[in-house]
């Protein structure tokens, strides 16, 4: 009986964290909850309204193509930047007074606040006045990313893949920092030329590193807000307009929260889908 | 298979080597027999794997050359050396399975595959790794590993030397006596010469018929488990093997005695040497005895270690070490030793009275 008592009290111990996930988690999502049952027409009357929100967004055809739109845009970043990411820290020195030069200048592009991207390639990118711009249509490419969606498309890729790239390079990086000299020195006995090395040593001993890589690279392009919200603004047209600013049109420009709260929660349920799915595809072979 | 000559190496891993203290590997000429199974000892920092890799061709020494039978492969690459190397941690390739890691360096070099199988099945058998073959190799112990490193080595039938670097690090006390015992089967089988570095001098006696004792980037002795011990060349020698070392006492020369606690000492041989310098006398611990009469000393302590003790005792502030047999009586107070004079040897700035 005393034993029991003793372990009761442990839940004081866990409370100021039950209190914070609460605050900070439970009670939003709960919020969300709500609202995603729920139909208003202001003043504060709520109607009853059961997954009625959820149906309409699943059909919506406006949600499949901002969805369709947000996972070719996903996808693309992926397959460029893991790539490119692994080249560069292939090529960045082992050592000496220009590994620190190449790292600081790796990170940079991380340290720049995200809607200062937006603006600088905004203005980098414009036909008449930007560098990037003027190059283009210098060389005689018509290209303006304002009015053409294949433009908008290729600047905010680009934009991505100049802000990011650094974070694989830098993960990556590391894990092949991590590889002992005796795996080269074997490697080089064996007779192994560098796509050999590059297989069998080098990739597989960056395999956890990249997964990381590659679950945040997917993660923050899948909620992708700030930046195509001030390079593009959505635009032209629909071209660019992605799932979170597609939401945010929704609840706060059409003040429709049920649709928006619904929508806000199959958006969280496939990013924790495709996280899970990711995760397991890459972890499958581990500990065998 | 051809017989390993270094002519003249040195080597220094800074760009510009000016001090002594500047080369990791002071000037020396080795040779190494076809089919031997060699050690290399020495303390940590003392250069051997500086040696080692100089050998293999993973390091370029900053002078001299290295010769494989009339051949100069001073700037061959490793892969063309005919060489294997067993690392201090295993290396594997861990998306491989064993098999496949044993058949790697065949591949790279573009043998047909019915007869990497047949190779990599013969290597998997010697090495008790058959029933793995299929496995990852990932998922194999350390000692399971090592053999895998090893079993990569053994599958080039030219290979000329196989190397270790202290290899049995990471492998659990009851298996290293297994490994160990696997590796003087293999050389007797394969007939290749094998270099093994290491600090445990256990380790280096049992495996090795000529071991190569290193200190401070000089080899200071080449012999058998037997001449290190009987005749060591240098007082580092008879200190570093053997346990307890050898006593090493400071000690005067007069008229070609040496002299200590103001007695003659009677040694090997009459000393000849008229080099300066600090002179010592260098006996084993297995060669002093309790006496009647000698040198005078103070018992500070004994040890007991089975078959034998360990007794330290004192003349002044100089310590020896003496071992006495089970059964025999320690003396109290006023006890005196001698040293047998067939194994009392003089050495002057550390090498042997006599000796180069």
């Amino acid at each position: 009986m005393a034993m029991k008592s003793t372990n009761q009290k442990a839940w004081f111990f866990v409370l100021p964290v039950v209190v914070l996930v609460a605050f900070n988690a439970l009670i939003p999502l709960m919020t969300v909850v709500n609202y995603s049952v729920q139909e208003t027409f202001g003043n504060n009357v709520f109607f009853f309204e059961g997954v009625k929100w959820f149906e309409d967004v699943l059909h919506s055809e406006r949600f499949h193509a901002s969805l369709l739109r947000q996972l070719s845009f996903t996808g693309i970043i992926l397959v460029i930047e893991i790539p490119l990411g692994v080249a560069i820290a292939l090529t960045m020195p082992q050592k000496g007074f220009w590994v620190s030069v190449c790292l600081v200048l790796m990170a940079l592009p991380l340290l720049i606040p995200w809607n200062v991207v937006g603006a600088m390639w905004n203005i980098f990118a414009l036909p008449d006045i930007g560098l990037l711009g003027r190059m283009i249509n210098g060389i005689g490419i018509d290209y303006n990313f304002t009015q053409d969606p294949t433009a908008a498309w290729f600047t905010t890729i680009l934009m991505d893949v100049w802000h990011w790239t650094s974070l694989v390079v830098l993960l990556a990086y590391a894990g092949l920092r991590s590889i002992p000299e005796a795996y080269y020195q074997a490697a080089k006995i064996d007779g192994a030329g560098s796509w050999a090395v590059f297989r069998h040593i080098q990739l597989p001993k960056m395999k956890r590193v990249l997964t990381i890589a590659i679950l945040l690279r997917f993660m923050d392009s899948f909620m992708i807000y700030t930046e195509p919200f001030v390079l593009t603004g959505g635009g032209p047209g629909n071209a660019t307009t992605f799932l979170s600013i597609d939401l945010v049109k929704i609840a706060l420009g059409q003040f429709d929260l049920g649709p928006a709260a619904a929508m806000s929660l199959i958006y969280f349920l496939i990013v924790l889908l495709l996280c899970w799915v990711f995760y397991t595809l890459m972890m499958k072979d581990e500990d065998q | 298979m051809s017989m390993i000559t270094l002519k003249d190496i040195r080597h220094s891993y800074l760009p510009s080597p000016v001090d002594d203290v500047d080369w990791a590997l002071k000037e020396m000429s080795v040779e190494w027999r076809d089919g031997g199974a060699y050690a290399l000892l020495g303390p940590s920092g003392c250069g051997k794997t500086t040696l080692l890799n100089i050998i293999s061709g993973l390091l370029s020494p900053s002078e001299g050359e290295v010769w494989f039978g009339d051949h100069n492969v001073t700037n061959e690459p490793a892969d063309t050396r005919n060489i294997a190397q067993v690392f201090q941690f295993p290396v594997v390739y861990d998306t491989m399975t064993v098999y496949d890691n044993l058949a790697f360096p065949l591949r790279n070099r573009g043998i047909d595959e019915t007869v990497i199988d047949k190779r990599v099945r013969e290597i998997g058998a010697m090495l008790d790794l058959s029933d793995t073959l299929e496995k990852r190799a990932s998922g194999l112990t350390a000692d399971g590993k090592q053999k895998i490193s090893l079993g990569r080595g053994l599958v080039r039938e030219d290979v000329n030397v196989i190397m270790f670097d202290e290899p049995l690090t990471v492998i659990d006390p009851h298996l290293k006596w297994v490994l160990r015992s696997k590796l003087k089967e293999l050389h007797q089988r394969v007939g290749a010469t094998m270099i093994y570095v290491t600090h445990d001098q256990t380790e280096a006696l049992t495996f090795a018929d000529q071991v190569v004792v290193m200190h401070d980037g000089t080899v200071v002795q080449i012999g058998t488990p037997v001449e290190l011990f009987e005749r060591p060349q240098h007082t580092f020698v008879g200190h570093f093997i053997g346990s307890p070392g050898m006593n090493v006492l400071p000690c005067g020369i007069d008229n070609g005695k040496a002299i200590f606690a103001g007695q003659t000492i009677q040694t090997v041989d009459p000393i000849s040497d008229n080099r300066q310098g600090c002179t010592e006398i260098g006996v084993r611990p297995e060669f002093v005895s309790f006496d009647d009469d000698g040198i005078p000393v103070n018992v500070v302590k004994s040890i007991d270690i089975g078959r034998f003790r360990i007794v330290e005792v004192r003349h002044d502030e100089v310590s020896i070490k003496l071992l006495v047999p089970e059964g025999k009586d320690i003396p109290a107070d006023g006890a005196f030793v001698s040293f047998d004079a067939a194994h009392t040897r003089v050495y002057i700035d550390g090498w042997m009275a006599g000796a180069n």
